[in-house]
């Protein structure tokens, strides 16, 4: 089934799905969206330094997005700006030196909307493996440091004082998230990653009485909104991306919207989840 | 300054005199700019910070709260939750607490698994008059039944004199330091708090050896405390020059 286009690319949404919604949470918990779109917007730099010295696309992506990071957090450290005027600092120059770069390569034909909205057509076999092989690794460090991230998001000096590693934490987290942006670059593009990672974990938060439980309902809602925004896609021949977002959306609107059906069912499930650390952890 | 196994060491002082960077301090979340925090190895420490503040989109019931750290089963969480009687909340949403039940949902995290060492930073703030009372007589058995040092803030002079094995008053330095009635007696102390606070003190003496009840009755204090082998070993030790600590 690997053979077909439509499915390679409906089971590469659900792997990113499937990462972006724990992480996604995390961005929500944290107020990170824009430190998201900060990362994903140096995706494309990525690209540009792949395609200039031959390397593998995700992987530049991906070392890209880290050396941003760190970036990131050196200057939050030195600089007298607040965080807030560091990301739209960043975000945007790294955005605006990647085109310029791509512009200067002349000998390359680039399909910017590509990069920039996600291509579907373009996800091979080895793109496959290694959105599942790298989501997998993802969620397993994540998985191993699940109980530290999320008390270093509730309180840092909390953590600090108890006996976790909240800095140790804190930067594989920015790792995580980095590995991600990469491997989900191709689906969504890279101007939308940070609403495949927000949108359904805004949805989830309706549901969810425990953090455990935001994140796999997250996942629900990612992989739906993929099947729904590819199917449409195809359907009505719009690009996959945004059809994908879209979609996201529609999920996000319909939780929000019957407010006492939702009181009603999240009264009772809080009552039959005995134990609230089922999930993921 | 040290703390030992089974006492309480308390910090007064004014606003910004440096009350919770010791506290910081002594947990090693601020690294001291002079001289040397030293902890007992591997110390099994639980902290209640002076502010908490959660992100009201983290779905976060009390119980899930209590596990933040650590890991529990039922029977210890629920016996955490009835020390502090809050066991009505174990499902309740963190985000829906009222000022008071969160302090004392916080003070149930903080019990849970018998802690070795306990920073309470202004635990019951928020908290109402007889609640206050309960809560610091909690802390006192907590000492007892558990043996754990604890190292707390307050601004409740009379309260804390009355339940405290050490006071230390600090005000950028450390101004005076000792037993509860030799703290209270002397001139720092005085020109820190006025003659009022002092003279205070005498009067709640009186006040712990009975209880004032929701509905008006008044129920004796039959407890007697029991005593404890105080071990030697000092938990956490603070060697600092405080006079460079406030920064």
């Amino acid at each position: 089934m690997f053979d077909d286009f439509f499915s390679r690319a409906l089971i590469g949404g659900f792997g990113v799905a499937v990462v972006a919604g724990p992480l996604g949470c995390f961005i929500i918990w944290r107020r990170l969206a824009y430190f998201g779109d900060t990362l994903s917007h140096s995706a494309l730099l990525g690209v540009a330094i792949a395609l200039l010295l031959e390397l593998n696309i995700t992987l530049s992506v991906f070392i890209v997005s880290v050396l941003v990071a760190l970036m990131l957090l050196l200057l939050q450290k030195r600089a007298s700006l607040s965080s807030d005027a560091l990301l739209g600092l960043l975000a945007h120059s790294v955005l605006a030196i990647g085109l310029v770069v791509l512009a200067f390569m002349t000998w390359v034909r680039v399909d910017l909307m590509g990069f920039l909205f996600g291509d579907i057509l373009a996800i091979t076999t080895v793109d496959l493996a290694l959105i599942w092989g790298g989501g997998a690794v993802v969620l397993a460090f994540l998985a191993k440091i699940w109980r530290a991230l999320f008390a270093a998001t509730v309180s840092y000096d909390l953590a600090l004082a108890e006996g976790n590693k909240p800095d140790q934490v804190n930067l594989l987290f920015m790792v995580l998230m980095a590995a991600v942006i990469a491997v989900s670059m191709k689906i969504v593009g890279v101007l939308l990653i940070t609403a495949l990672l927000i949108i359904p974990a805004a949805a989830a938060r309706r549901f969810a009485t425990s953090p455990e439980q935001m994140a796999v309902i997250a996942i629900i809602l990612g992989i739906v909104s993929v099947y729904i925004g590819l199917n449409g896609s195809l359907e009505f021949d719009t690009p996959a991306g945004p059809s994908i977002v879209v979609a996201a959306l529609a999920c996000f609107v319909l939780s929000v919207l019957p407010v006492n059906i939702l009181r009603k069912r999240t009264g009772r499930s809080q009552k039959n989840l005995k134990d609230p650390d089922v999930g993921v952890s | 300054m040290t703390v030992d196994r089974g006492e309480i060491v308390t910090l007064i002082g004014p606003n910004g005199s440096g009350k919770s960077t010791t506290a910081k301090m002594a947990l090693g979340v601020v690294a001291a700019d002079e001289g040397v925090t030293k902890r007992k190895d591997k110390l099994h420490a639980k902290y209640v910070p002076q502010k908490l503040k959660l992100n009201h989109n983290l779905p976060l019931s009390v119980t899930r709260f209590l596990r933040l750290t650590d890991s529990a089963d039922k029977v210890q969480i629920d016996a955490a939750l009835r020390a502090t009687e809050t066991e009505h909340l174990a499902a309740a949403q963190m985000s829906n607490l009222s000022g008071g039940e969160f302090q004392r949902v916080m003070l149930a995290r903080a019990i849970l698994n018998s802690p070795e060492f306990l920073v309470l930073d202004e635990p019951v703030q928020g908290v109402d008059y007889n609640g206050e009372i309960m809560l610091y007589k909690l802390i006192e058995d907590i000492r007892d039944s558990l043996n754990c040092g604890i190292l707390l803030i307050s601004h409740d002079l009379h309260i804390v004199m009355s339940k405290t094995d050490r006071v230390i008053c600090l005000n950028g330095h450390v101004c005076c330091s000792g037993t509860p009635a030799k703290v209270a007696s002397s001139q720092e102390f005085k020109s820190l708090f006025g003659d009022r606070a002092a003279s205070g003190l005498a009067l709640y003496e009186h006040h712990h050896d009975h209880e004032h009840l929701p509905d008006g009755s008044i129920r004796t204090d039959k407890r007697t405390k029991t005593q404890n082998n105080v071990s030697s070993k000092n938990l956490v030790s603070n060697d600092v020059d405080e006079a460079n600590e406030n920064v």
